[in-house]
């Protein structure tokens, strides 16, 4: 049941110029930060080559690009997720998933995976720039499949809190709005966390930025995979039970 | 035999706040009923009607579906419900096949009876030919019907439709009244409207709910019943002296309307045939004699507001 759900929201995605649209033009500026990359990597190529254990391809071009890649998609997660939810409830759909034979943990688990599959279609569209590299060039594949993994993480973390926030209003708009300030308050949390003050620790971990930065660098700690995957676990509970209060008497 | 119970509601309750939307309102459904639910606006129906579908969780009170509790396995409940809210639940984006196709994979239609289903709904629905259009290009009208449609789908016991002729031409009330009745013979039918024709029209049985509280309910025919007040209307060329008429055997009372026409209030035993003999003997040029009725609109305002006038008296006849 879940998987029709997903299925269902995955379509409803393409079936508007919204999301074709947003692939198209986050295709467009990855396609050019990673020529940049390429760029500055011949560039630095010969001087490079005198060096010991110099940085290879991918610490030049594939950390970067998928660094980059995680600010754009932080700008237009929101505009995916904000219908999620708040869509179903204003033109009063809800209804119909309600009185149909399934939970609530279903149907909203299922609109999470089906809003998190678009942007695997975008993760994978992504990667396949840095793979045209394996045609001249050799790339350090455990870092790669390292930061990949690290930016489906977050892209699963932004997903959570975009349907939480759509679970909150009507209005989509409002969800885009407060969606992106909450990603982004999580994102510039870590520049308290560089402060040094007191309690910085604390901040620093909260910063989902952190998290990320290690796994781009090829260090693979079950503690940032296990704070991503609390993130999601959090925000998809908190959907479920904000939907469900609705139906409560309150 | 007795017939099946599809729905048992239980003194169902639910507060918004402070504010008791639904009082103690409990009531049965049995196959073959269609039930109409009655009320002036903010009346309560819709929360009752949301309740029943488990899309509201009442306050209080216990609501059996085929015998099954709601509220414990909301699953095998709800698959023998279809709904209509009052707006239907339409994805504007999706032609009426995909909606339907989805719809009926919501309901865990088995995989192979997907395509059958859909295809006796839209039959039914008169849909046939409206397959591969989009929802968001279908007129009201054609638009309700896929909501009547998604609601049949999955052939539930209990089929709940708010408000389903709102918005429609009259061509398609009356199809979608027939389409209503037909159904009524194999499931059970709770319809909510504030249409009164509607009501005698389509239902077996009437609940007229006003401030959270069930202040009516009984069968069409217990209905009817009501209907009938004891006053006759007549109209007189030569009206006669009112003492006259109020001596006629049966004569409770007599009320002047105009010159020409009397309503004549009995208790016992009806008059009318003394009064249309002495008509005739004595010559008033009897030109009217008919029982008065009430409407169920006379009704539905006194059970509503108690501070209206209970009988208005431009004698309403049918």
């Amino acid at each position: 049941m879940i998987g029709t759900i997903a299925a269902r929201e995955f379509k409803a995605l393409f079936l508007s110029p919204m999301a074709w649209s947003i692939l198209a033009v986050a295709q467009l500026i990855l396609a050019y930060l990673f020529l940049a990359q390429l760029e500055t990597y011949m560039l630095l190529a010969p001087r490079l080559a005198g060096i010991d254990a110099a940085p290879g391809v991918t610490d030049i071009i594939v950390a970067p690009v998928l660094g980059n890649a995680a600010v754009i998609l932080l700008l237009i997660a929101p505009l995916i997720t904000m219908r999620v939810l708040s869509e179903e409830r204003r033109s009063k759909t809800l209804n119909l998933l309600l009185s149909a034979p399934v939970s609530m943990t279903e149907i909203v688990v299922g609109k999470y995976l089906g809003v998190l599959a678009f942007f695997l279609v975008l993760l994978a569209m992504l990667v396949l720039m840095p793979l045209s590299l394996l045609a001249g060039a050799d790339l350090d594949l455990g870092k790669l499949a390292s930061g990949v993994l690290g930016l489906a993480l977050l892209i699963g973390g932004f997903t959570a809190a975009g349907l939480f926030m759509s679970s909150l209003t009507e209005q989509p708009t409002v969800a885009a709005v407060s969606t992106f300030g909450l990603l982004l308050l999580l994102w510039i949390i870590d520049w308290a966390g560089s402060s040094g003050a007191e309690g910085s620790g604390v901040m620093a971990y909260l910063s989902v930025l952190r998290h990320y930065e290690s796994l781009l660098k090829g260090s693979f700690n079950s503690t940032d995979v296990i704070y991503y995957l609390l993130f999601i676990f959090t925000f998809v509970v908190l959907s479920i039970q904000r939907m469900d209060r609705d139906r409560l008497p309150h | 035999m007795e017939t099946e119970t599809l729905i048992d509601a239980r003194k169902l309750y639910r507060y918004y706040g402070d504010q008791c939307a639904v009082n103690d309102v409990s009531f049965e459904l049995k196959k073959g009923m269609v039930l109409g639910f009655l009320g002036p606006n903010g009346a309560g129906k819709s929360s009752t009607m949301q309740m029943l579908t488990g899309n509201l969780a009442p306050s209080g009170g216990e609501i059996l579906i085929c015998g099954i509790d709601l509220l414990d396995k909301p699953k095998p409940a709800k698959h023998r419900l279809g709904f209509l809210p009052e707006q239907p639940p339409l994805y504007r984006d999706l032609t009426v096949d995909e909606y339907l196709t989805y719809c009926a994979r919501l309901h865990r239609v088995a995989r192979n009876a997907v395509q059958p289903s859909v295809a006796r709904a839209k039959e039914r629905c008169g849909l046939e030919s409206e397959g591969r259009r989009l929802i968001a290009n279908l007129s009201k009208g054609y638009q309700q019907r896929v909501g009547i449609a998604q609601a049949i789908l999955h052939n539930p016991s209990v089929v709940i439709l708010d408000e389903p002729t709102v918005g429609l031409d009259p061509i398609q009330i009356r199809e979608i009244r027939g389409l209503i009745r037909e159904l009524g013979q194999e499931h059970g039918i709770i319809l909510s409207t504030h249409i009164l024709p509607e009501i005698q029209g389509t239902c077996t049985h009437v609940q007229i709910i006003n401030q959270g509280r069930l202040v009516f309910s009984d069968s069409i025919e217990g209905l009817e019943a009501h209907l009938h007040s004891q006053h006759l209307i007549a109209g007189f060329l030569r009206p006669p002296d009112v003492q006259d008429i109020k001596a006629t055997r049966g004569v409770e009372h007599v009320e002047t309307l105009s010159d020409t026409r009397l309503r004549i209030a009995w208790s016992d035993e009806n008059p009318a045939a003394n009064i249309a003999e002495q008509a005739v003997s004595q010559g008033w040029g009897l030109t009217e004699l008919v029982p008065e009725r009430r409407t169920l609109e006379q009704i539905f305002i006194e059970l509503t507001c108690p501070d209206a006038p209970a009988n208005d008296d431009n004698g309403e006849t049918a």
